[in-house]
């Protein structure tokens, strides 16, 4: 339910990496230096099953990932990942929602254009008559301080 | 012994004769006794509800998540295209052009609105500002937000974007605003609690075709909505999510 990047759909100059994704995916993608400023007033909103499958995304994401609903319905969140992210960050998230807790976090993520752009994000597990059900992240507008931190720190996290 | 209703004390103060009118269309339609109560702040009705006092409430977001999950309320309806949204506004002669350029130590007046409060706070973080590097000036009304405002007493302030929109033109003339949030999912519920919860669905029936009515629709005007539509509980649990992952 995911696939490589087409040139076709990409703006600008471009570089190419491989992800290796959880399950054993591999995903090409093409990235490029293009940043999309994230939206005033605006939250960023999508829901995904236990195992991450997006099932629920809102304006707010469509317009900001460059997909359509019908492509970001049913695919792994993982569709957003971008190269530059490091996957210790992708872990915690995952062990700290896994113990029933509250993850936050600033997180550069893809578009299908190759762009990208930073948001600081919170996730939560969905929980219903005491079963988790999926998982539920809110994305709001970072501060540039927090971002230039993050664009420091991160690449020594590989 | 009557139910008790009462307002998230945050309703613009316009439509309290509204409210008691809605409570009396409320009692005939429903054949159930229901006093309303008013009170005067957020405090005083929290204490109400701590003591199992409510049975009835028309619920800010905030609130909402309490009442579902520590004393089992369940939503009954929503007005319809009302959604509560924040404005962070300045002083029109303020430089400032984008929250990014406010720096540490600038002074915010705000009401004792939760959910219009934590969505203003939400707006400021771009600007590296929290609770902890602003001084604060908590204000009564929005209003009195406006005036800090337009004194200087306060350099930016948060306001409910239905309240900004109801200020004089005189007084927003001299305002600039900065944000204005759009986020179109997180509103007021009536809800339905102890002692009345049986009734849940012979409430929404009558609360759902209120606008179909000939005197229901001229009771709705007077609280300022056009029509009540149906919260299911899976979109109040979404509400709730939503809230709890903005409130850290
Ligand atoms: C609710 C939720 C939202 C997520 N949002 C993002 C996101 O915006 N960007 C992203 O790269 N990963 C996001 N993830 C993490 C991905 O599921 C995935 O772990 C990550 O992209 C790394 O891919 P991998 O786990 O396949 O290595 C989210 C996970 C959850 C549960």
């Amino acid at each position: 339910m995911i696939n490589d990047m087409k040139p076709e759909d990409i703006v600008g100059e471009f570089k190419e990496a491989a992800l290796n994704l959880f399950g054993g995916m591999q995903r090409k993608v093409l990235y490029t230096e293009i940043e999309t400023p994230y939206p005033d007033g605006k939250l960023i909103v999508s829901t995904t099953d236990p195992n991450g499958v997006i099932t629920h995304v809102n304006q707010s994401f469509i317009e900001m990932s460059g997909y359509t609903e019908a492509e970001l319905i049913g695919a792994p969140h993982s569709i957003l990942r971008h190269p530059d992210m490091p996957s210790a960050a992708f872990k915690d998230l995952w062990d700290t929602v896994k113990r029933g807790e509250k993850w936050q976090g600033f997180v550069k993520n893809l578009r299908k254009d190759g762009g990208y752009y930073w948001v600081k994000a919170t996730v939560i597990p969905n929980i219903r008559k005491g079963v988790v059900v999926g998982y539920t992240s809110v994305r709001r507008k970072p501060s540039r301080t927090k971002v230039e931190e993050c664009r420091k720190l991160y690449p020594t996290l590989f | 012994m009557s139910f008790l209703f009462t307002v998230s004390p945050d309703f613009t103060p316009d439509h309290l004769s509204g409210w008691y009118i809605f409570n009396t269309w409320l009692q005939k339609q429903t054949g159930e006794p229901i006093h309303l109560e008013m009170y005067n702040d957020f405090t005083a009705q929290r204490e109400a509800i701590a003591q199992n006092k409510v049975n009835l409430i028309y619920a800010n977001p905030y609130d909402a998540a309490m009442l579902v999950r520590e004393k089992g309320f369940l939503p009954l309806v929503k007005p319809v295209g009302v959604s509560d949204e924040a404005i962070i506004a300045v002083g029109a002669a303020n430089p400032v052009d984008d929250v990014a350029e406010l720096t540490p130590g600038v002074k915010l007046a705000f009401t004792d609105d939760p959910d219009v409060k934590m969505m203003g706070m939400i707006m400021l973080e771009p600007g590296d500002l929290d609770a902890k590097n602003m001084q604060s000036l908590s204000c009564d009304t929005y209003v009195q937000v406006a005036k800090h405002l337009l004194r200087g007493d306060a350099d930016v302030g948060i306001f409910l974007a239905e309240a900004y929109d109801d200020l004089s033109e005189m007084i927003k003339k001299q305002l600039k605003i900065l944000v204005r949030s759009q986020i179109s999912v997180i509103h007021h519920s009536l809800m339905i609690g102890p002692g009345l919860l049986d009734k849940r669905e012979q409430f929404q029936q009558c609360l759902t075709g209120m606008a179909s009515d000939e005197k229901g629709a001229g009771v709705l005007e007077s609280l300022g909505f056009t029509s009540w539509e149906k919260v299911d509980d899976e979109e109040m649990e979404f509400m709730i999510d939503l809230m709890d992952t903005l409130s850290v």
